[in-house]
């Protein structure tokens, strides 16, 4: 009972770190029908950007306190990713309003290339640290009950805890504000979006630079976790099964995906691994989505798509 | 509009029934699009289905082509009884349709799509049609030869290899016509055939309504707008009111009927 | 007028539907042809032929493959590496565990196994439509990669995980040697293009096209969803298993499943895209692009910065392709989505009524 409760604890934890990324993929298939494969890119672009300017600002302006440089760098970052939005919006999706969501997504996929060559020629290519201050050192719960307590990652908790707050603030965006609502209109349909007046470009720059914040913050995390290196932009590639599973509309989605993705990995590659040779974690994700695709071809929360003839 | 014979002779009213619509319900979530739908369509006769916007028609015209499934009643087909069909069912027996909006294949060209028409006809298997010798070979010609026939009959040979999308809307309409007269079909649904038409083209199409039904004898089913082309071309009427019937007759008949009239010009409900 | 091309009149509807009805084109492509046949060897050295013209044929192959799927049919897929990988590894177990098999015979093989795979994947395409199939297919791309890094019998039990061929030979010729290699893939393209073709231009490509554009009105028609979705598929997925073994027996010669990796499958993508989607020719056109950009990139680059007075080491080449690569995706999508195809047919059109401008 022990050894299973850690996976499903472990699972839960990472869940929400893909349920963090794929945020970042529903925001703006939200507002803007456009899937962004580029979110991944977007990930490492910003933790490449944090890394780097925690290390250069120090060096340039000639301090020594780390939080104070980890909050310049996070507010640099954080212009760096409005900035990139704003590109993107101009160069691209501007050009592209109303083409069909094949025509986005292949945009999308060449921005992820644009993005992981220009921030590797900016920013250098080696591992580089982030260093928040999340503790790294395991927890052990409930050594009452089981023996040795169950192990737990504070670092996850933490991410966990940090993901779940921006996960509910963002709902209630969507659902209270009244951009929230200009956003849904946006999604909806572009053109009548812009015929009752709702700033088209603006509403873009706006969903894309919230949603460079999302990959901001993931960034900051998995970077922390893992350090940060052009790997991370493959992390994109782990949250597409939970974009997918939870429908490409749903906030509330997202969340239940992720979970549901991480806990199935952890516990299919500790249980069933070993039978088939292990390793199973890179295509789980993946055919059990498949699966619930043919049964529910819009995904869990998704909305179902009526052809009108 | 063209001159058409009196509908009340009685070489067209004794025709045997060759579609019979059987109280058929379709409903989308909570939206009841059809209710107790019946009426018949006679062989060889222009049947005209009317009524005001979202009255069903076009659903109703989906019903018998088996793109939506009622909820209840049947079709009956040259005699056969049917609650659920597939399009490709549909397609085999002989009935054909255009769409109101166009449904052509953009990527294609005139006689392309027009060749896709034909598709129920062709049959060599992939390993011919890729090495294109003997009877694929033979079919391709076979079937060009059979398209270029109906593209004479619609007057669009100077158009043939241009790219569907470019043609403007009123060739589009043709387009979509000779898609489904290359069907070769019994039965021809026509949805809003003429709709965005200049009176020239309305001409020209009523005439190719006219020809197919005369010189190829294929039973017509049609939904439109313009009163004066439904009144002139069509032996009998069938109205359609939010979703139920309100008339079913002759032109003059239906012309005549309270109900049609209050649907039409609206009454204190 | 560059050159006049009315007057051909046709009295057939043969005649009228060949691959190339102007009798201009048929002779250009019968030069081309030629050309690849006979000038290419004389004039081609060994780097020439292993770096670029090998490579390119082969990826021609699979891009044809992917156009009929992506391009003709409309169904998106992001898993081709993995069909690939289906025809390599395939093609390779049977080469190496059945005495005497020929060379062609195990890579048509390979391709049949790679149909198989296609089809079974394949079957999601029935229920579910555009980006979701997308994400499908990438199970394909993810559990073969797995696959064939896991499950020792595919590589027959090698212990690096690599496995190799040699001494592949045609009818008692040996296949080694850049000039084999050459006419080897040149002969399999040359084939596999025309019966491409052919399809594409018969009643099954027609259905393809018209389940592309309008798939409620096929339907109508009476095209069958099934049969054509999966056909698309099984077509699609032999070429470019047939491809995929090609690719590991006569360009790699030993490989490992990284060569097909989800990487392989993006590259494919891209060259049907620059290239055309929907057009045989398109697909050799992206090949040819993505082929020598790279190397282009690697001639130009330091030249540029030696010009500047700053040395451009491999790494920054290595990310100015990807730079190069995603610009030029979103600058074809933007300006011309239907690719160099189009933008080949758009001159060809021009030099038809130069020097009038309409």
């Amino acid at each position: 009972m022990g050894p299973f409760l850690e996976t499903l604890i472990g699972g839960l934890m990472s869940g929400m770190l893909y349920s963090l990324v794929a945020l970042g993929f529903v925001l703006i298939f939200k507002a803007s029908g456009v899937f962004n494969f580029a979110q991944g890119a977007m990930v490492l672009f910003a933790a490449l950007a944090m890394a780097r300017f925690a290390e250069w600002f120090p060096a340039l302006l000639g301090f020594d306190n780390k939080v104070l440089a980890n909050v310049l760098a996070f507010v640099a970052a954080m212009a760096v990713m409005v900035a990139v939005a704003w590109l993107i919006e101009r160069l691209v999706l501007s050009k592209l309003v109303n083409q069909e969501g094949i025509t986005l997504l292949m945009a999308t996929l060449g921005v992820t290339y644009f993005l992981d060559g220009f921030g590797q020629t900016l920013f250098g290519s080696e591992i580089y640290k982030i260093d928040i201050g999340l503790p790294k050192d395991p927890m052990f719960l409930f050594d009452k009950v089981f023996e040795g307590g169950l192990l737990v990652n504070k670092e996850d908790l933490y991410a966990a805890v940090i993901a779940a707050a921006l996960v509910i603030a963002l709902s209630a965006f969507f659902q209270y504000t009244s951009t929230g609502r200009a956003l849904r209109a946006v999604a909806d349909d572009h053109q009548a979006a812009q015929s009752i007046g709702i700033p088209l470009n603006r509403i873009w720059v706006i969903v894309w630079a919230v949603a460079g914040f999302v990959a901001l913050v993931a960034g900051m995390i998995w970077g922390s976790k893992l350090g940060v290196q052009f790997s991370l932009s493959l992390v994109a590639l782990k949250a597409l099964p939970v974009v997918i599973l939870g429908g490409l509309t749903s906030v509330p989605g997202a969340i239940i995906g992720g979970l549901v993705i991480g806990v199935g990995e952890k516990l299919s590659e500790v249980f069933i691994g070993p039978m088939l040779g292990g390793g199973i974690e890179i295509w789980f994700g993946y055919v059990l989505v498949l699966f619930v695709l043919l049964v529910r071809p819009q995904g869990l929360f998704g909305e179902k798509i009526i052809d009108r003839v | 509009m063209a001159e058409h014979s009196n509908p009340s002779t009685p070489e067209r009213g004794s025709n045997k029934v060759i579609l019979d619509v059987n109280n058929i319900s379709l409903s989308f979530g909570g939206v009841k699009a059809l209710t107790d739908i019946s009426f018949n369509v006679r062989e060889h006769e222009i049947r005209a289905i009317i009524g005001p916007n979202g009255a069903g028609k076009s659903s109703m015209l989906n019903c018998i082509n088996g793109v939506y499934t009622p909820q209840q009643g049947s079709i009956t087909f040259r005699g056969q009884t049917f609650s659920h069909m597939s399009p490709r069912q549909v397609a085999e027996m002989g009935v054909a349709r255009t769409f109101q909006n166009l449904a052509l294949f953009k990527g294609m060209n005139v006689i392309d799509n027009i060749m896709s028409g034909r598709n129920l006809k062709m049959k060599s298997n992939l390993f011919l049609q890729a090495l294109r010798i003997g009877p694929a070979a033979r079919e391709e010609a076979e079937h060009r030869e059979f398209v270029e026939h109906i593209i004479d009959f619609l007057e669009i040979q100077a158009f043939r290899k241009t790219p569907v999308g470019r043609l403007p809307y009123g060739l589009q309409k043709r387009v979509d016509l000779g898609r489904a007269l290359a069907m070769e079909p019994s039965v021809l649904l026509l949805d809003e055939p003429m709709a965005g038409m200049n009176v020239e083209e309305k001409q020209d199409m009523c005439r190719f309504v006219l020809e197919v039904n005369e010189e190829f004898a294929t039973t017509i089913v049609l939904i439109e707008h313009d009163m004066s082309v439904v009144m002139d071309i069509s032996d009998r009427v069938v109205v359609l009111d939010y979703g139920k019937k309100i008339g079913d007759g002759t032109p003059d008949e239906v012309r005549q009927n309270p109900e049609v009239i209050s649907a039409y010009l609206g009454t204190s409900h | 007028m560059l050159y006049r091309e009315n007057g051909q009149f046709k009295t057939s509807y043969a005649a009228d539907q060949q691959i190339f009805p102007i009798a201009q084109d048929r002779i250009g492509i019968l030069l081309l042809v030629a050309f690849a046949i006979v000038g290419v060897p004389l004039l081609a050295d060994e780097y020439l032929f292993r770096a670029i013209l090998i490579p390119f044929l082969i990826l021609s192959l699979a891009a044809i493959g992917l156009n009929i799927l992506v391009g003709y049919c409309g169904q998106i897929s992001l898993g081709t590496g993995a069909f690939m990988a289906v025809g390599a590894y395939a093609a390779y177990n049977f080469f190496v565990r059945v005495d005497g098999m020929p060379v062609i015979v195990a890579i048509l093989l390979g391709g049949v196994c790679s149909t198989l795979a296609g089809v079974v994947f394949g079957i999601p395409s029935l229920r579910i439509k555009g980006l979701y199939l997308a994400v499908a297919t990438l199970a394909a791309q993810f559990f073969f990669d797995w696959a064939f890094l896991r499950i020792n019998w595919f590589t027959n039990n090698s212990s690096s995980g690599t496995v190799s061929v040699a001494d592949l030979s045609l009818f008692g010729i040996k296949i080694d040697g850049p000039l084999g290699k050459y006419y080897f893939c040149l002969g399999f393209v040359l084939v596999f293009a025309l019966l491409a073709k052919n399809l594409v231009r018969g009643h099954i490509g027609r259905e393809w096209m018209a389940m592309r554009d309008m798939d409620v009105a096929a339907s109508v028609i009476g095209i069958r969803p099934v049969y054509a979705k999966l056909s698309a598929f099984a077509v699609s997925s032999f070429i470019v298993g047939v491809a995929g073994a090609l690719w590991g027996f006569v360009h790699l010669g030993s490989w490992e499943p990284a060569a097909f990796n989800i990487d392989r499958s993006f590259q494919l993508l891209f060259m049907v895209i620059i290239g055309g989607l929907g057009s045989i020719m398109g697909s050799f056109f992206g090949a040819a692009f993505i082929s020598v950009l790279p190397i282009f990139l690697s001639l130009v680059l330091p030249a540029l910065g030696n010009l500047f007075g700053v040395t451009i080491g491999t790494a920054l080449i290595a990310h100015t392709e990807l730079m190069v690569f995603g610009g030029l995706i979103v600058f074809f999508l933007i300006v011309e989505p239907h690719g160099l195809a189009r933008l080949w047919s758009i001159g060809k059109e021009k030099m038809r009524l130069w020097p009038f401008p309409h």
